[in-house]
């Protein structure tokens, strides 16, 4: 018992240290400026993508592309997995984290659909925690402007946003909620969740 | 000045109902969380919301949008917005927001003269004065009154104890027709036809909530208490974000302690 309890503590406290010593080299490394240069790019990409004339499949790959160029793509999945995903093996993570990029760049790029003739502009940053939060104003033709938030961080090793808030509801908090009630939904089967996944969207 | 006397005793009585119904408010919640006791009934409350909608509203309003042509639409919106001009000035003034209240309410003497009784919207189009929208639950929430629980209200959908308060309120005290004679008949014919514009506007995100989530009673709780509290705040608020690095390595303490 004592000793269960000694190499639990032990754990824990080696956890902890390499959770620091990973983080430590990029800690506040990122500037407000960087992050919006960052975000100004991708935004860019995003304007483009909306104003291309593509539609269906390939405005899904090209917004697909963005996701995972600008956007700390494994720690959403991650995230949005939750606690199961610790008890993941390495293929379903991966599996998973594929299907998750392409049903996220359907569902969403349904919605950016309706935004052609549009644009979003960036308009500020600030620090937020230990990460920064990048204002941006989406401007669609004859709608009230909104407002979209991209929150970046450098923890994954390089500068990638993990959340998008649109008029403050955040797509990783909703994401969460959602993979959490279709994992619930399938007995906590990740292979299942995977394969409907692929289908969802 | 009858008129300013009825709007004193109305605001009156809506003080004092709310601060009788706050009593009843629950628990003092943290910034970002889900206070959701209530939820079971919530649920209850969800299902009838959303049959209600599938065999009413969504394919009612899908009528109303492909028969009636979008500037009637808007007009009939426009109008119904206009008459919480009155609303919106008076919680203006009880939130101490004198530049708001000028704003609200040269807007509504504008599209109520020009805009021909708010069905049009020449302050927006011509003068640059933009729709600014509140109510007595933002009043509320100005004073300092907490969220309260989550509610999900018959009919009128998602809500907290708060906004509760404030909806009631607004419907009890709503100096609309001591300003304006024609407020009241003029809701009357427009205030439907609004909801069905809105149903039929939005019907891509709606039917997205209710009808292609998991959990759809979870999604709309999220983005019912996210929009408010970034609507109330203006900016996303630091304790309210997710880091999903901090709670990674959260999640792997708790994995420990499961183990051993």
């Amino acid at each position: 018992m004592m000793n269960s309890d000694f190499t639990r503590r032990k754990m824990l406290a080696g956890t902890a240290a390499l959770a620091l010593v990973a983080a430590a080299p990029q800690a506040f490394a990122l500037s407000a400026g960087q992050a919006q240069q960052l975000i100004g790019q991708a935004v860019s990409e995003i304007n483009r993508a909306i104003n291309s004339g593509q539609s269906g499949s390939s405005l899904y790959r090209t917004f697909e592309g963005i996701f995972r160029k600008y956007a700390d793509v494994p720690t959403i999945a991650r995230s949005a997995l939750g606690p199961p995903a610790r008890s993941a093996s390495k293929k379903q993570l991966s599996d998973f984290t594929n299907a998750f990029a392409a049903y996220m760049s359907r569902k969403y790029g349904k919605r950016f659909r309706d935004f052609a003739g549009g644009k979003v502009e960036v308009t500020g940053s600030r620090a937020v925690k230990s990460f920064q939060e990048v204002s941006a104003v989406a401007k669609i033709p004859g709608q009230s402007p909104f407002a979209v938030s991209f929150m970046v961080s450098d923890r994954s090793g390089s500068s990638k946003f993990f959340d998008l808030l649109i008029e403050g509801i955040s797509l990783l908090k909703s994401e969460r909620a959602e993979i959490g009630a279709m994992l619930d939904k399938r007995g906590g089967n990740i292979d299942a969740l995977v394969s409907d996944l692929n289908k969802a969207g | 000045m009858g008129q300013i006397v009825q709007l004193s005793r109305d605001v009156r009585i809506g003080a004092f109902a709310s601060l009788v119904l706050l009593a009843a408010c629950s628990a003092p919640n943290e910034p970002g969380e889900i206070n959701d006791p209530y939820e079971s009934l919530n649920r209850v409350v969800h299902a009838s919301n959303k049959a209600t909608d599938r065999v009413f509203f969504r394919p009612v309003s899908q009528v109303y949008g492909n028969a009636v042509p979008k500037p009637v639409r808007q007009s009939l919106s426009n109008a119904s917005a206009n008459l919480s001009g009155p609303r919106n000035v008076a919680n203006d003034f009880l939130q101490g927001n004198v530049e708001d209240a000028g704003h609200n309410l040269v807007r509504f003497l504008l599209n109520t003269t020009l805009g021909v009784f708010g069905l049009f919207d020449p302050a927006s189009g011509s003068f640059g004065i933009e729709e600014r929208d509140t109510g007595f639950a933002d009043t509320l929430a100005v004073w300092g009154t907490r969220e309260g629980a989550y509610l999900e209200l018959p009919l009128f959908g998602p809500s907290t104890e708060r906004d509760a308060v404030g909806l009631v309120v607004d419907l009890i005290a709503n100096p609309l027709g001591t300003v304006f004679d024609e407020g009241p008949d003029i809701a009357a014919a427009t205030s439907f036809p609004s909801v069905l514009n809105s149903r039929f506007e939005l019907a891509d995100t709606v039917d997205g909530i209710l009808y292609d989530s998991a959990d759809s009673y979870a999604q709309l709780r999220l983005f019912y208490l996210e929009s408010r509290r970034f609507a109330l705040s203006g900016q996303t608020s630091a304790e309210n974000a997710f880091d999903p690095y901090e709670n990674l390595y959260e999640e792997v303490y708790e994995g420990l302690y499961d183990e051993f």
